[in-house]
């Protein structure tokens, strides 16, 4: 154990001398997250807007109003031409158009329900059905709004949707977890899997195995620095998204601490097991890219739902051990899920755990024969 | 752990030692012995075999046949065992860069499991032997080759091994740092320590007490220096400086009583047959064909000479077989 402390003590200055891991580990999760968190944002506001008000009547501009006052709709022009209208969102100085014909306001009192037009730009499908979504929904509330309530019109069935756990739809609260996880994912696999590759190339992995130190103390030693510093980086992950995004932290902090612990278990190990096949940084480098980020990044559901990936990379998610880290993550942040319920991932998560460290020390077995 | 047996008793005990990888045999029915205090050479081409035979002696590396006892322990059965006798350092001084002098110390001296009063106590040793006063806190990195030498051999006897491996310990350090590292490796040998080292520096082999020369795996020569250059006895060594020595080469090898040549430097060195020709006769014969002679003298064959000479006839009695 004295041994094991010993590695602990040397890989912990080494770190700290190291400028390059150091940046790594604590400022690339910083970054990422302003990045991703800011940039990753499927949010749609601010949508430029574009005004053909027919009617001029108190009625048409208590419409626009509600658009406005939305809170989705910037309204960048007014306009009167139909060829003007073209124009703005060709150059895309406005992504939709509203157009309330003559009329509006005698028919929105007096029937026939009146229809307003509304051109979205659709080169972005995404946006465009959110964009639609959202102006249907103003549209009814202002048209309700609007018209005389006489008791004469039946009201009609109308869904009220209401959205759970993250009831403002925003996509920062479904990314950060998955952000988290990408970046336990970074650290974890990858200084591992350096620092080793690291001694191979420098001789002084070699001059280790010349000394009496079983590999157990070794790998223990060398990991827990950076088993450490990833469970402090994930913590400091989401405090900030918290603090920054309002990401609520509505589970428990010690079921977040076990599921993190166990995801940073397994990714030490995927390191280790590819620190066991590489000899230069380089080779260790991509192939941890190959191994953990991109299937991270891609095949988690991180940022595409995995019920609408080909059956065939559906199959390969269940070997993605993010896969099941999101969804307790998740859980856990989101919806304050107790551990008990999450323990199918919390399984998938050990095995995937014990097969990485198996193959690990016995690929480091081997090597003497 | 000071020495474990004394006198007599060989400190490495080798016996047909064989290590295979897949068809290639690495090491070769390799048998010799080391005594306690001795300073024994290890001498071979690159991928002659030498650093698989001092893994295999480390306990890194398992035999594929053949015993090694290495401070009477048998490095098979027992592997953990020889690294608690062992030291070993490498030709890449393998220190950790970014931690410091004092710091290195004190890691090697951790994974060694030395207690803290005793490694305080070789921590001053270490640091007053590599003449590393007021550099404790230098990173390693910072450090001259010389420096960087002294401290990784420093890191390597620690835990006063009685058994030192070297393997090529001496590369790309300049000749002052060199001739120092020698004298530590003397003392050490004096103190009784045994140690085992491999260079490419024939002059450095002239300092062990014995050499082993191993060429394709297997053991070609055995002795002191001076035993080795016995193949030479009877078969003078001529050194001949000319002015135009590739010249001078091929019309030394036409001559009958001429065994083989060889470039040193800028010199040649012809391997005669035989005693019954004179250097001046030789002499004379390449000033006959017009090559410029500053002169023919008989040498006393260098080891560089019997490696050489030993290559060739290995090399020649695999290609009879």
């Amino acid at each position: 154990m004295t041994k094991a402390l010993a590695v602990y003590r040397k890989e912990l200055r080494q770190i700290s001398r190291d400028r390059r891991t150091l940046t790594t580990i604590i400022f690339v999760p910083a970054f990422f997250l302003l990045l991703y968190g800011y940039a990753l944002n499927w949010d749609i506001r601010h949508i430029t807007l574009a005004v053909q008000d027919r009617d001029g009547t108190p009625e048409s501009r208590a419409l626009v109003a509600a658009f406005v006052n939305s809170g989705y709709f910037d309204r960048v022009a007014d306009v009167y031409a139909p060829a003007e209208l073209n124009r703005l969102l060709d150059v895309d100085i406005a992504r939709a158009a509203l157009v309330i014909p003559e009329g509006f306001g005698r028919d929105i009192t007096t029937g026939p329900a009146p229809q307003v037009q509304l051109l979205v730009n659709g080169d972005n499908a995404n946006t465009a059905t959110t964009v639609m979504g959202y102006a249907a929904n103003i549209a009814r509330g202002a048209g309700a709004a609007l018209a005389p309530s006489d008791g004469m019109t039946a009201p009609l069935v109308s869904v009220e949707p209401r959205i759970w756990y993250n009831p403002e739809l925003r996509s920062t609260l479904f990314l950060v977890p998955g952000l988290i996880a990408y970046i336990l994912m970074i650290t974890a696999v990858i200084s591992t899997a350096l620092s080793i590759v690291r001694e191979k190339e420098s001789g002084t992995m070699e001059q280790v195995r010349m000394a009496p130190i079983d590999t157990f103390s070794f790998i223990v030693g060398k990991s827990i620095p950076y088993f450490l510093i990833s469970l402090a980086s994930a913590a400091l992950i989401i405090l900030a998204a918290m603090a920054l995004f309002g990401l609520p932290m509505r589970g428990n902090w010690l079921a977040l601490f076990a599921a993190m612990s166990l995801f940073i278990a397994g990714a030490l190990g995927t390191g280790l097991l590819i620190s066991t096949a590489a000899e230069t940084q380089q080779v260790a480098f991509q192939a941890a890219m190959l191994t953990s980020f991109l299937p991270t990044l891609m095949l988690s559901g991180f940022i595409f739902p995995i019920s609408s990936m080909p059956h065939a990379l559906q199959l390969i998610t269940h070997v993605v051990p993010a896969r099941y880290f999101l969804i307790a993550l998740r859980g856990i942040v989101l919806k304050g899920t107790p551990l008990r319920l999450l323990w199918p991932q919390m399984l998938a998560l050990s095995i995937y755990t014990l097969a990485m460290l198996t193959l690990a020390s016995v690929r480091l077995a081997r090597e003497k024969r | 752990m000071a020495v474990d047996t004394a006198g007599a008793a060989p400190t490495i005990s080798v016996r047909d030692l064989t290590r295979r990888f897949g068809k290639f045999v690495a090491v070769d029915r390799v048998t010799f012995d080391v005594a306690r205090g001795e300073i024994f050479g290890f001498l071979g081409s690159n991928g002659a075999g030498k650093s698989t035979t001092i893994r295999m002696l480390c306990g890194l590396l398992v035999p594929t046949s053949g015993t090694a006892l290495v401070g009477g322990v048998d490095v098979t059965s027992d592997p953990e065992a020889v690294k608690r006798r062992i030291g070993y350092m490498s030709q890449r001084f393998s220190l950790y860069a970014l931690l410091t002098v004092d710091q290195n110390i004190r890691f090697f001296g951790g994974v060694y499991g030395l207690v803290a009063a005793k490694l305080a106590d070789r921590r001053r040793f270490v640091i007053e032997m590599a003449g590393l006063a007021g550099r404790e806190h230098t990173l390693a990195r910072d450090l001259a080759g010389g420096w960087r030498q002294r401290l990784a051999l420093g890191c390597a006897i620690l835990h006063e091994p009685a058994i030192l491996f070297l393997d090529e310990p001496t590369g790309g350090v300049d000749p002052l740092s060199r001739r120092q590292f020698w004298r530590l490796i003397d003392a050490l040998s004096h103190a009784g320590v045994t140690v085992l080292v491999t260079t490419h520096y024939l002059d450095e082999a002239e300092r062990c007490h014995r050499v082993a020369l191993i060429h394709a795996g297997r053991l070609a020569a055995l002795g002191t220096p001076a035993e080795t250059k016995q193949v030479f006895a009877g078969r003078p060594i001529l050194e001949i400086r000319a002015g135009r020595p590739v010249e001078a080469m091929r019309l030394l090898d036409a001559q009958p009583e001429v065994e083989k040549t060889s470039l040193f430097g800028t010199a040649v060195h012809a391997v005669l047959r035989d005693t019954a020709v004179t250097p001046q006769a030789i002499g004379d014969r390449l000033r006959d064909a017009g090559i410029p002679l500053d002169g023919v003298t008989t040498v006393t064959p260098s080891l560089e000479d019997v490696f050489l000479d030993v290559i060739d006839r290995e090399n020649a009695r695999q290609g009879a077989r």
